[in-house]
């Protein structure tokens, strides 16, 4: 009811224009405009959803044509010739799994270690240990110098996701390519029986896209692992150091249980990222039809392959590489629901302490 | 006397009968104490490990993008192969339009949504909108390049910049959004409570107290959105495709036509066997390096300024 006046405003009206009081209730303009605002923020809140689900209908839809031509064989297999229009993407899927996977290794093993330094302190320390012995420790300006070092590091390694991932692959292609290939080649030539080492690295490859990769979801691991890190009940540690234990103990067997699912679910969100990732590994991966478990050989992902084949995609191609982004939207968002619902789960838990 | 007792008298006597005090102590002979040293320093390495490609990064693109680096390289056009000299002054206005284009549909647009979520924080609604933002932040930049080609390229029959601009959009969306409801939820409660009981009406509210209080942090998740936006060339690739000509013509901007954008140059010059555009990639690339963590560090200045107040 935004226009009746009640008698008690009415009475309030009356008695603020008699004793020439400043305020004076909300004008028409104001009433309306009110509701106009809430209504307009409703409205944009209602379309981030709508969005979400325009994104996977727009996809959707226009993979149906190739969806009926090619049905679930798409998905098994392992041609992709389109001068014979035929499509199949195995290779791609297994390649997107496989790079995604095993740089979920190595940038999770360096991501948990970088939030279990961040948020243990373990900097902080070490230089409050320096400025002891240097007699600083107490020095209004050196005293504040252990959280600075520590806020530093944390900001630089957040500032390695903010590295556009084009740079990456500019690095990873005259950089890394050449520096590891003597190494790869070596192992190939010494250890060509074991079935990662089975092809040479003539170039792009499995591994400088992984290694590449890796850096690049690190800090998404470093980031969501050290929150829940340092969400752990600080009575926790102490009641584990106040039994004996040593900082380790404590780390290993108190501390890392109890932050356990924060940390697995920012593993999950850094393989929904990897799973999406593109530039690096277009420019990396070498982009061949190849199913392989060389970790030398050139291979090809979801990403790269809708990135390399769009530009010049013909109208019935069009389809068929929908189709394949449908198949990418579909695991990652799965990927990525799975991550948010376990982290929410995590965070709700970490409350209820 | 009791079992207990006679247990209690013992223990008064010397309670610490039962400890093994050498074992107690920080030695590094015990295999605790030494590896818990060890494990310490292991993933003190292993962080200083990870922070060594971003440092070998701008140690590269300093040496071999700094080489190129000149005032000519803002003002020409990208060079033909086989062709010397050339910049990419095209490439960096496409980058500028483009994203300005998505920070003119994104803002408003998230720092409503986010308006939205900090007033109604437990609804129904209100967790439905927010989970489709955290799962929009992990949504593939490729996917988005996917979207745009459907929606727009399509549609409007050709590559453009706004299509490449619609595309940044879907990516700086979420951003927005999650960084404005935090920094409005964090806007103490009597400053708001103030202005309801001065009599504001929400709107009022909003827009008087709330969104004054929570700028700085707002505008930091705008920066943090820029700076991302500026450096994906997914989206790009086959929405804005790559010009090389200027976006403006006889004078006028036409945004319906394709772009270049610094990014997808990096790309499509590092794949070319011509050592001229190979460098201009390099350089390029520090162009946008030193644009991105610039944009980022700014907009993380806003919000420790508002931390420390």
């Amino acid at each position: 009811m935004a226009s009746a006046v009640t008698p008690n405003e009415l009475q309030d009206q009356r008695e603020g224009q008699a004793s020439g009081q400043i305020w004076q209730p909300p004008s028409g303009f104001q009433r309306w405009g009110d509701v106009a605002f809430r209504r307009l923020c409703f409205a944009f809140a209602v379309l981030t959803i709508g969005l979400l689900v325009w994104l996977v209908v727009e996809i959707g839809s226009k993979a149906i044509p190739a969806f009926r031509e090619f049905g679930f064989s798409f998905l098994t297999g392992t041609t992709w010739n389109p001068n014979l229009h035929q499509y199949s993407i195995l290779p791609e899927i297994w390649g997107t799994l496989y790079t995604s996977l095993l740089a979920l290794g190595i940038g999770s093993a360096f991501g948990v270690a970088a939030a279990l330094f961040l948020s243990e302190g373990f900097l902080g320390e070490m230089v409050f240990d320096i400025l002891k012995r240097l007699g600083l420790h107490l020095h209004p300006f050196w005293e504040k110098l252990p959280q600075r070092m520590e806020g530093l590091l944390k900001n630089t390694i957040e500032l390695l996701a903010a590295v556009p991932s084009v740079v990456y692959g500019l690095w990873g292609l005259f950089v890394v390519i050449p520096m590891i290939r003597p190494l790869c080649n070596w192992l190939h030539d010494r250890m060509a029986w074991v079935p990662f080492f089975s092809t040479d690295l003539s170039g792009p490859g499995v591994l400088p896209a992984v290694l590449v990769l890796s850096i690049m979801i690190l800090p998404t691991i470093t980031a969501i692992s050290r929150d829940a890190l340092v969400s752990v009940p600080p009575k926790l540690r102490m009641a584990a150091y106040g039994l004996g234990a040593t900082r380790w103990e404590t780390i290993l067997g108190v501390i890392l249980p109890t932050a356990s699912r924060g940390i697995f679910g920012g593993i999950i969100l850094a393989f929904g990222r990897a799973l999406g990732e593109t530039m690096a590994l277009a420019m990396l991966i070498g982009n061949a039809n190849r199913l392989s478990l060389s970790l030398f050989s050139p291979a090809n992902t979801l990403a790269a392959l809708l990135a390399n084949s769009f530009p010049e995609a013909g109208r019935r191609e069009i389809p068929v590489l929908m189709y394949a982004a449908l198949v990418l939207l579909g695991i990652t968002l799965a990927v990525n629901i799975i991550g948010a619902i376990i982290l929410e789960r995590a965070a709700a838990q970490a409350e209820a302490k | 006397m009791s079992e207990i007792d006679k247990l209690e008298v013992e223990a008064e006597r010397d309670p610490f009968k039962d400890v093994d005090f050498a074992e107690l102590e920080t030695s590094l002979y015990r295999p605790r104490t030494f590896l818990s040293i060890l494990f310490s320093w292991i993933v003190a390495l292993m962080t200083f490990m990870a922070l060594v490609p971003l440092f070998a990064v701008l140690w590269k693109l300093i040496l071999r993008g700094g080489k190129r680096l000149s005032l000519t390289l803002f003002t020409q056009l990208p060079p033909a192969p086989l062709e010397h000299g050339g910049g990419f002054g095209n490439a960096i206005v496409g980058t500028v339009v483009m994203v300005g284009i998505a920070a003119l549909i994104t803002i408003p647009f998230g720092v409503l949504t986010g308006v939205y979520l900090a007033q109604s924080k437990e609804g129904r609604l209100a967790s439905a909108v927010r989970f489709s933002a955290k799962i929009l932040t992990g949504f593939p930049s490729i996917l988005a390049g996917v979207f745009a080609y459907g929606a727009v390229v399509l549609i409007t029959g050709g590559f453009s910049a706004l299509a490449g601009g619609i595309a940044l959009a879907i990516l700086m969306l979420p951003t927005i959004i999650l960084t404005s409801e935090n920094a409005i939820a964090m806007v103490p409660a009597k400053m708001k409570e103030a202005a309801i009981g001065m009599g504001a009406t929400t709107t009022q509210t909003t827009l008087m107290v709330l969104l004054p209080t929570a700028m700085p942090g707002i505008l930091t998740g705008i920066m943090l959105a820029v700076a991302r936006a500026a450096g994906e060339t997914a989206p790009l690739l086959f929405t804005a495709l790559f010009s090389n000509y200027w976006l403006m013509s006889h004078g006028r901007v036409n945004i319906m036509q394709p772009t270049a954008s610094l990014a997808v140059l990096i790309y499509n010059f590092s794949a070319m066997p011509f050592p001229n555009q190979v460098e201009l990639a390099w350089a390029a690339a520090l162009v946008l390096v030193l644009l991105v963590l610039v944009t980022n560090l700014i907009g993380k200045s806003f919000s420790s300024e508002q931390l420390e107040r």
